[in-house]
């Protein structure tokens, strides 16, 4: 059937969120009260990554994107778009007064510097149809694989791509390939590592939501090229939509053949199953990610053995990012010198990124590797709001550190952010303005760890509690003399003596922002300030005698009633009774309350 | 043929066993890395971080875990390396609860040991210290988990080596806690008491339920006739707690310091465990001969029973009904004894002092009272005969030996070897061939039934019945054994099961040994040594040739199996539900 429009609304969790479904819902009932549901065609796909502009719509073959799109501009955009033509202007994403309206996305100061290798289908098939996925190529690449390689040149091809493991620590993808390979035995594991858990990532959700088939795809190639048959997918029960269109897909590939018995009627047999995570973020740790498939306590086991030679059950295993997977396909059908093309020496092809904080286009991005901060953070993501200026960026979650202004260009690859004492990480990235507490910062990720430790080695399980404790103390303003110090020696004793990775890279946040920020902790310490003015024990709000105009405002609004004052005289705030709530700053119109 | 590869360690060649770990590679090379969670076969999990030692990889590996390979080059002591091990330490220490002076492992704390081996004098990390409520409703033990340091030993050997699994991790991070699903008390769990958690554990987060206040209150009494009865193990073990090597006999010292603490008479268990051998012996000849449930298992040890009750809920009729000695003797003194002494039986308080923890509970069940009164007063285990000796100021090591009293002072070798694995079958096959038969056979020491190895087996011929005989201990082994049994797999005629790996003498009340000494020296073998010894210095070593056990049949029970040794010699069993929804 052909269509004479294709209108393409996200349906990623943050969309959905903001009832995706209820315009859809909505579409289909405009469409068909103006009899011509049958020439539009409703597309549902996965997400755009401009989720700060979300529920996006994009309409084709206008190419005419919408944004902010709620239930009640569905009538207009059928009425106008639809039906006469003419493009819904006030929705459009960009700038609004250009005339030339029919701007696709590729023309998007967002879109058009990103390159989508790993995010190709995302927000372009409807991730729940595989036929879709399909007519973009999909399974050519196991196609090629089983029928016209050998396990040992799709080994080769990985290897040759540079391609390295995208959840964080940056492996060889290819070599841990070859390892699992090498191993003899009847049974081997394929499993996929779909239990993201850092702060403010959801590069995986994405692409789970938005093209599961490229995942179950890749995972067959691996099985294919390693001598296994059956794969795990181990993901957060917290991702239902993931977890739905997974099991969506999984049933489609059996039914076309393209999972289960003699695929492409060759030998090969490959199965997937899933496996939910119940949310721990230590489960994203391979060996206790293998644990919890096995139904124990998830935790980690020291290594070696490596999972390649005793992984899930105690065979040889092979484990992978869901991002990683993502950009098999494409590097067996556009080959690895396609794919090192892009990138640097040691860092090839592109990396996902969820950017949030302080910027303006809060999003998924797919970046080629070495492209620099500052162009992620200016072109793609669009600046930082109300003009602040850029402190730091935050990469790798909870085990990543910072990078401040001053290395803002810097090209991203694994070697130049391990240098700088951050790491990509699964890759977060989070922006922090003029207004951002380093200390502060710290805390925060340090509370997750804290939170998060599986509490098997003493380091990780006491030592990251007594990190968050001096921190607290820190910046409620009772920090002692040698409290950095400390703080430096169990960072030290933590990363060389916890068990797993989660440990090791703990004291991350607090050893970077030390690294950069020190004075920042040390007027915290000796002065008891918060220079960035965010922690509240340490804050003071004034009034500026000469710019006080006595008009009371303040003093009726305060909740604590610690403003007192004659009227047109200069009011003052009994600071024994403040709460530092800040109101006060907030309703004065003369700018004569400032905090210190 | 062993293969052996060359690493370095701190500069010097060492060559290992291809598969052993640098822990294992430095011990042979005379080097000593300190560790903590490392318990040989039971907790290999490199979780405590203290045998930390660097490989050149990233991070510092553990190096009871870390396998050895050939060119690996390994430090064990650097600057880095001591100070990270400090650093941890003081941490497990900063979220110790440190009452040492008042702790049941006071000087015998592992962690205080390691605290002093690397000099932690001050804690730089000292933090918030969570306070959680102690279990002690169990009538074995006692688990406080403010002084445990999750080193997860009692974790590893309930699950792993018991099976049984009373006690997991639970919650994460600093909340992580040792404890019992749904944060049940450990007596409404299938824990069968077995107290091989207590051994394993390094501090004073277990324990045993202490009895002692009422054994001192009881002596004290002066309208009681308060009595001991001493369990073949004890002897064999106790002697570590004055400072005698691992497997020294010291039954004269242990009778004349329980003489001196105020026992109106010291008896031996070992007559009762002849008196089982015969009750025992004359079931199996009865179901051989007519066709009753086989295999006979049996049920001398009470956390084996528990757990038969628990798992094996099924199989409680292949159970022999016989009371356990210890409860066998409890009634033997409140009937027959109280008879002769001519004492009323109310006034007769029957303490014992049993390897087992397990004992605590076992005197506990209502059903093993069968004069009307309990059969056993109290339980104290090894480790609480020594605390009262040592708090009476008996000085253990000189003192002259002394003989059990009559009437039920003497036992043959059989009875003294119940402590051991294996002890009771072979106990039970020296005398079956009389009670099969009336005559003896020739061998005494059936030595296919002793040893360490977890499943045992032996066969023997008897009057032309073949009896198919198994050994397992530990619950584990147990498990296995009974559930080729379940399957059908095997067909024994007679089952021995102890609880504790090495049967009683690795008993959880016996004295504790640092995983220093455990991960060297076989408990096991080293106590069962003692017992055989004494064995083969007894005059008489076949049960049914015991005179006070005969005397006694004559005087009082008529015969093994007779009615009144049924009423008073013989018990029934009860299906336990497993974690019922009531209690959860």
């Amino acid at each position: 059937m052909v269509y004479r429009s294709h209108v393409l609304i996200c349906n990623g969790t943050g969309c959905t969120a903001s009832k995706a479904p209820e315009i859809m819902a909505r579409l289909e009932k405009e469409l068909a009260a103006k009899g011509i549901e049958k020439e539009v065609k409703i597309v549902k796909t996965g997400c755009f990554g401009l989720c700060e502009k979300g529920p996006i719509m994009v309409i084709y073959p206008e190419g005419a994107t919408y944004c902010h799109v709620t239930p009640d501009d569905v009538e207009e955009i059928v009425n106008e778009h639809l039906v006469k033509g003419r493009i819904v202007k006030r929705l459009l994403l960009g700038d609004k007064d250009v005339e030339d309206v029919a701007r696709s996305l590729d023309n998007v100061g967002f879109f058009n510097r990103q390159v989508r290798v790993a995010l190709r289908n995302c927000g372009v098939i409807n991730p729940e149809n595989i036929e879709e996925y399909i007519a973009r190529d999909g399974y050519a690449a196991l196609a090629k694989a089983v029928t016209e390689m050998t396990p040992q040149q799709v080994i080769d091809e990985i290897k040759k791509s540079g391609l390295r493991g995208r959840g964080g620590g940056g492996f060889p993808t290819g070599l841990k390939w070859q390892f699992a390979a090498k191993e003899v035995n009847d049974v081997k594991y394929v499993c996929c590592n779909a239990d993201e858990g850092d702060p403010g990532a959801f590069m995986d959700r994405s692409i789970l939501e938005g093209d599961p088939h490229s995942v179950l795809e890749a995972m067959a190639i691996a099985g294919y090229a390693i001598g296994s048959n059956q794969g795990y997918i181990y993901v957060r029960a917290e991702y239902p939509i993931a977890v739905q269109r997974l099991k969506i897909a999984i049933q489609q590939a059996k039914d076309y053949g393209l999972l289960g018995n003699n695929i492409f009627g060759t030998d090969f047999s490959f199965d997937i199953d899933i496996r939910l995570g119940a949310g721990a973020f230590v489960c994203g740790e391979e060996t206790a990610l293998m644990t919890s498939i096995e139904g124990k306590r998830g935790e980690p086991r020291t290594r070696p053995p490596f999972p390649a030679v005793k992984g899930l059950w105690g065979k040889p295993t092979i484990l992978n990012n869901v991002e990683t997977y993502a950009n098999i396909p494409v590097i067996l059908l556009k080959g690895a010198d396609w794919f090192s093309s892009i990138g640097t020496e040691k860092s090839k092809g592109t990396k996902v990124f969820a950017v949030g904080g302080k910027i303006n286009n809060t999003g998924l991005v797919e970046i080629p590797m070495g492209m620099t901060l500052r162009e992620v953070i200016y072109d793609i993501g669009g600046g930082i709001p109300k003009g602040k200026k850029f402190k730091a960026a935050q990469t790798g979650g909870p085990s990543g550190g910072c990078i401040p202004a001053s290395h803002i260009d810097v090209p991203i690859d694994y070697d130049n952010l391990i240098e700088l004492g951050s790491m990509m990480g699964s890759g977060g990235l989070i922006v922090m303005d003029e207004d951002t507490c380093m200390v502060d910062i710290a805390k925060f990720f340090l509370e997750f760890t804290v939170d998060e430790s599986c509490g098997k080695c003493p380091p990780c399980r006491i030592g990251t509690k007594r990190m968050l404790e001096i921190l607290e103390r820190i910046t409620s303003g009772r920090g002692e003399e040698g409290d950095i110090e400390k703080l430096e020696t169990l960072a030290e004793s933590i990363k060389q003596g916890a068990l797993c990775g989660l440990g090791q890279t703990a004291p991350n946040p607090v050893l970077s922002t030390l690294r950069y920020f020190r004075d920042e902790y040390e007027a915290h310490v000796k002065e008891h300030k918060c220079p960035a003015g965010v922690c509240k024990a340490l804050l003071k709000y004034m009034i500026i005698p000469e710019k006080c105009k006595g008009c009371s405002l303040c003093s009726r609004k305060c909740p604590v009633n610690a403003i007192s004052g004659e009227v047109k005289k200069p009011y003052v705030i009994d600071q024994s009774k403040c709460i530092k709530c800040g109101v006060c700053m907030e309703t004065c119109k003369f700018a004569a309350i400032e905090k210190k | 043929m062993t293969e052996y590869v060359t690493l370095t360690i701190d500069g010097k060649e060492v060559k290992a066993p291809v598969g052993s770990t640098v822990l294992e590679a430095a011990k042979s090379a005379g080097i000593r890395i300190p560790t903590l969670c490392y318990l040989k076969d039971i907790n290999e999990i490199g979780a405590c971080r203290m045998c930390i030692v660097d490989v050149g990889a990233r991070s510092f590996q553990a190096a009871c875990m870390y396998p050895v390979s050939e060119g690996l080059k390994v430090i064990t002591n650097s600057p880095k390396i001591r100070e990270t091990r400090r650093v941890t330490l003081e941490l497990i220490l900063s979220a110790h609860e440190k009452k040492c002076l008042s702790c049941a492992r006071n000087l015998k704390c592992e962690l205080q040991k390691l605290a002093e081996e690397l000099n932690i004098h001050d804690n730089r990390f000292e933090g918030e210290l969570q306070h959680f409520p102690i279990d002690d409703l169990s009538p074995s033990i006692v688990r406080d988990p403010n002084k445990c340091v999750l080193c997860r030993r009692c974790v590893s050997v309930c699950k792993n080596v018991q099976t049984v699994s009373a006690i997991e991790t639970i919650d994460r991070g600093y909340k992580t806690i040792v404890a019992s699903p749904f944060h049940m008390p450990l007596k409404d769990t299938p824990c069968v008491n077995c107290g091989q958690c207590i051994v394993a554990c390094p501090t004073g987060a277990l324990r045993e339920k202490k009895s002692t206040d009422k054994v001192w209150e009881a002596l004290a009494n002066k309208d009681l006739h308060v009595v001991v009865q001493t369990a073949p193990a004890v002897r064999a073990a106790i002697g570590e707690e004055f400072g005698y090597p691992i497997g020294t006999p010291v039954t004269g010292k242990m009778v004349a310091a329980l003489k001196r603490l105020g026992f109106a008479k010291v008896f031996d268990t070992d007559t009762a465990a002849d008196l089982t051998i015969m009750e025992e012996g004359t079931e199996l000849v009865d179901r051989i001969k007519n066709n009753g449930k086989l295999p006979l298992i049996t049920s001398c040890s009470p956390g084996w029973i528990k757990f038969c009750e628990h798992f094996y809920p099924d199989m409680l009729d292949n159970l022999s009904s016989c009371k356990s000695p210890q409860n066998m003797f409890g009634a033997v003194l409140k009937s027959y004894y109280a008879e002769k002494a001519g004492i009323d039986p109310s006034k007769i308080f029957v303490v014992s002092v049993m390897p087992c923890t397990a004992k605590k509970f076992e005197a506990e069940r209502p059903e093993l009272a069968s004069t009307g009164y309990p059969d056993v007063d109290e339980v104290i285990t090894t480790r609480e005969l020594a605390e009262m000796i040592r708090e009476s100021g008996i000085d253990f090591r000189n003192l002259e030996d002394e003989e059990f009293d009559d009437p039920m002072g003497e036992a043959t070798g059989a009875g003294v070897i119940f402590g051991a694995t294996g002890g009771v079958m072979e106990a039970a096959l020296r005398s079956v061939p009389y009670l099969l038969t009336g005559k003896d056979d020739d061998t005494v020491d059936i030595t296919a039934v002793r040893g360490t190895e977890g499943i045992k087996e032996a066969e023997v011929e008897v009057a032309g019945v073949k009896i198919k005989a198994a050994v397992a201990h530990g619950l584990g082994n147990a498990r296995k054994l009974l559930d080729k049994v379940r399957s059908g797999e095997a067909d024994y005629q007679f089952i021995e099961i102890m609880a504790c790996p090495g049967g009683c003498v690795c008993g959880g009340g016996q004295p504790i040994q640092p995983a220093a000494v455990r991960n060297e020296i076989d408990l096991k073998k080293e106590r069962a040594k003692a017992l055989y010894q004494e064995d083969k210095n007894l005059p008489i070593r076949r049960s049914h040739q015991n005179p006070r056990v005969l005397k006694m049949y004559e005087e009082y029970f008529e015969k093994p199996g007779s009615h009144k040794s049924h009423k008073l010699l013989h018990t029934h069993y009860t299906a336990r539900e497993n974690y019922p929804e009531d209690k959860c």
